[in-house]
């Protein structure tokens, strides 16, 4: 039915228009209720959905957030134990170095201080002894004979003059000796001196850990108690880990693409240059074999030698074990080695070959282009090709951290999506609350006429029932 | 789920280690050696030479000669598909130029010009090498000049191929009648694109940045 036949009612179009709204807007004044009704209970239903879903995904938040918070205080009181393990470790070291030379040391500082004693007590100065003359000179001067006594004076002060010069002489003999006694003491005083000197070194050395480790061992007493500020250092620390350890393995990437370099050319010449697998050269693919299986000989190798802690199975080998695989290992990757230095030899003799049939299909003369210093380029692209297998060996390091920080940093950007999602899904429960309001609002737009009649007879309805209140009163 | 993955990784790894498609170029270089053309058989050398320092392992060439009957094996002058070894190959290179200076030093004007026996070769050689790009290159003034028995009406399927005629000189006529010259490379152009294969002309063979 077309909007023209519904005007066509009545003979006047504009009459049947208006009659067609009367009837539209008592229609939906009628049905008020009802849609008001409707539309809360979809707007609130829709409401409640998404606040589910927002408890939801908080819920699933604060569960990662649980999680990435276990992993990070396992991996720092992983990492804090390694530590403290080595502090014990140089101490022990420390200890035992000192311990062992403690016996000698010992002796010599007994043996210093004995020889130190025995010249003490010989450099003891002795007292001259007291002339006996001066009372025999008493007695004779008392002598009341005249001038009797004055040869015995005489002869007497001649003996005394002869033994102060004797004595004089014994003394200075003594002294010097004492002398000779006390320079004698002096390298044993400076040996006592260093060998204290070490001591203090030792111990100052021994505190210094001792205090290193009581700073670690209270930073993992943090960690094992799940203290707040522990597990923010540990997330701060992780990611900035996460950043240096991807710049070192984009470092490293760089380090493989001129590896790769070095090789792919040759590698043409053993499996030939035009097989392909899928959209991949077989000689491409082949060389990034060879320098995968370098890298991954060079992780083996960081394994068994316990820097890195990647594969649990090679930590826990017996040591005998452990080093026939470090050395099988290290083999091999000597043996690639080798073989990436004579590749890179093979290139540089493949690509002289090349220009110089270049040169030839050009025309020009191939001798010409031959430079004599060319062996310097061969001998950088054979060292190249030797040394950078080993350089790749210290990719495991970085790579562990990178592992390890990923989980941390991969946790944290999960807990950042799902908070933010459950932001979106509040906001939008909130907004169809409200939206269902304005909804509301906009129905009863076009029903102003008689909701405002409703409005003016219920205001009459309850003047009229205070009057009769009021009535009623008087 | 799990064995849905399985699945698609075998199909995946099985995908990748099938037979590879072809990556090759094959390249057949056609010599006028008619009376009219003989002396620019010396350019011969220079495009076969451009042409190996522009292919790879793999790839095929053959050099041949237009003369009166040249759809024959015995007209190619020296033909090479080049190792997968880098090292061979360009041994194959300097030996395959050697033999092609060695011909054009020898060179003898032929009496008629069978160019379409020419092509039917070449169509025939680098069909069989089966490579992923085909060339044809012919250095002529692409006047076909048949002798008398010799049947050359015949259609040519040029479907994947490359036709470049190359350094197409103009004949005496040519410069009292140019639309004989434009007719002629016209007709040529018709034939290669009714037989479903490019057609392009390069006269400034020192430019040859383009080819290959």
């Amino acid at each position: 039915m077309s909007m023209t036949t519904l005007l066509t009612f009545t003979p006047w179009p504009a009459v049947s228009a208006a009659i067609l709204l009367i009837l539209l807007v008592a229609a939906l004044y009628f049905a008020r209720d009802t849609a008001h009704q409707a539309i809360h209970v979809a707007a609130s239903a829709l409401a409640r959905g998404l606040k589910v879903a927002s408890l939801s995904v908080t819920h699933a938040q604060q569960n990662l957030a649980a999680r990435n918070r276990e992993v990070l205080l396992a991996a720092g009181r992983e990492a804090k134990e390694r530590i403290v393990e080595r502090e014990f470790t140089r101490v022990g070291d420390t200890v035992r170095k000192d311990l062992a030379g403690y016996p000698v040391m010992h002796r010599r500082l007994s043996e210093a201080i004995q020889r130190i004693e025995e010249d003490q007590q010989k450099a003891v100065e002795v007292p001259p002894e007291v002339p006996g003359w001066t009372e025999a000179v008493k007695v004779v001067a008392d002598l009341d004979a005249r001038n009797a006594g004055a040869d015995i004076l005489a002869d007497i002060h001649k003996s005394m003059v002869k033994a102060h010069a004797e004595a004089m002489d014994a003394w200075r003999k003594a002294s010097s000796e004492r002398h000779a006694l006390l320079r004698r003491m002096m390298p044993d005083w400076r040996l006592i001196q260093e060998t204290l000197g070490r001591v203090n070194k030792s111990v100052d050395s021994i505190i210094g850990r001792s205090q290193a480790i009581d700073r670690h061992m209270e930073e993992y007493e943090a960690i094992v108690r799940g203290e707040d500020r522990a597990v923010a250092v540990l997330s701060s620390s992780s990611i900035v880990y996460f950043f240096v350890s991807a710049l070192v393995l984009a470092v490293a990437t760089a380090g493989t693409a001129v590896n790769f370099t070095l090789i792919a050319r040759p590698m043409a010449e053993m499996v030939g240059g035009t097989n392909y697998i899928g959209a991949w050269r077989t000689a491409d693919i082949a060389a990034l074999v060879i320098i995968m299986v370098e890298i991954s000989m060079g992780l083996f190798l960081m394994e068994t030698l316990r820097i890195t802690r990647l594969f649990p199975v090679i930590g826990a080998l017996s040591d005998k074990t452990r080093v026939r695989m470090m050395m099988t290992t290290f083999m091999i990757l000597l043996l690639m080695a080798s073989i990436e230095a004579g590749l890179a030899y093979m290139r540089e003799v493949l690509l002289l070959d090349e220009m110089a049939t270049n040169a030839l299909l050009r025309g020009d003369s191939a001798g010409e282009a031959v430079n004599a210093h060319l062996w310097i380029t061969t001998a950088a692209q054979m060292g190249m090709g030797f040394v950078l297998p080993f350089a790749l060996v210290f990719v495991a390091i970085p790579l562990e951290t990178f592992v390890h920080s990923l989980r941390t940093v991969v946790g944290l950007l999960g807990i950042a999506v799902l908070r933010a999602l459950a932001l979106v899904l509040r906001l939008l429960g909130n907004a169809s609350r409200h939206l269902g309001a304005l909804a509301q609002r906009l129905y009863d737009l076009p029903l102003f006429v008689p909701l405002w009649i409703e409005n003016r007879m219920r205001a009459a309805a309850r003047e009229a029932a205070g009057a009769q209140v009021t009535e009623a009163h008087t | 789920m799990k064995r849905r993955a399985l699945i698609l990784s075998v199909a995946l790894a099985l995908s990748g280690c099938g037979p590879s498609t072809p990556h090759n170029t094959g390249v057949y270089l056609l010599i006028d050696t008619s009376g009219s053309y003989n002396r620019q058989v010396r350019q011969a050398e220079h495009i076969t030479l451009y042409a190996l320092s522009r292919l790879q392992s793999a790839d095929s060439i053959a050099v041949a000669r237009i003369d009166t009957g040249s759809f024959t094996e015995r007209d190619i002058i020296a033909k090479a598909t080049f190792d997968d070894r880098p090292s061979t190959a360009n041994q194959q290179k300097r030996a395959f130029a050697s033999h092609v200076e060695k011909f054009i030093d020898q060179s003898s004007p032929a009496a008629y010009t069978d160019i379409t026996g020419g092509l039917l070769q070449a169509i025939e050689f680098l069909n069989e090498k089966h490579t992923a790009r085909k060339e044809i290159l012919i250095l002529s003034d692409m006047k076909e000049d048949l002798a008398k028995g010799y049947v050359r009406d015949i259609p040519l399927d040029f479907r994947g191929f490359d036709v470049v005629a190359l350094n197409v000189t103009k004949l005496r006529t040519d410069n009292f009648d140019p639309r004989q010259y434009l007719s002629r490379l016209d007709e040529w152009r018709v034939r290669v694109e009714k037989g479903g294969g490019h057609w392009r002309v390069i006269n400034d063979l020192d430019h040859l940045d383009g080819l290959l």
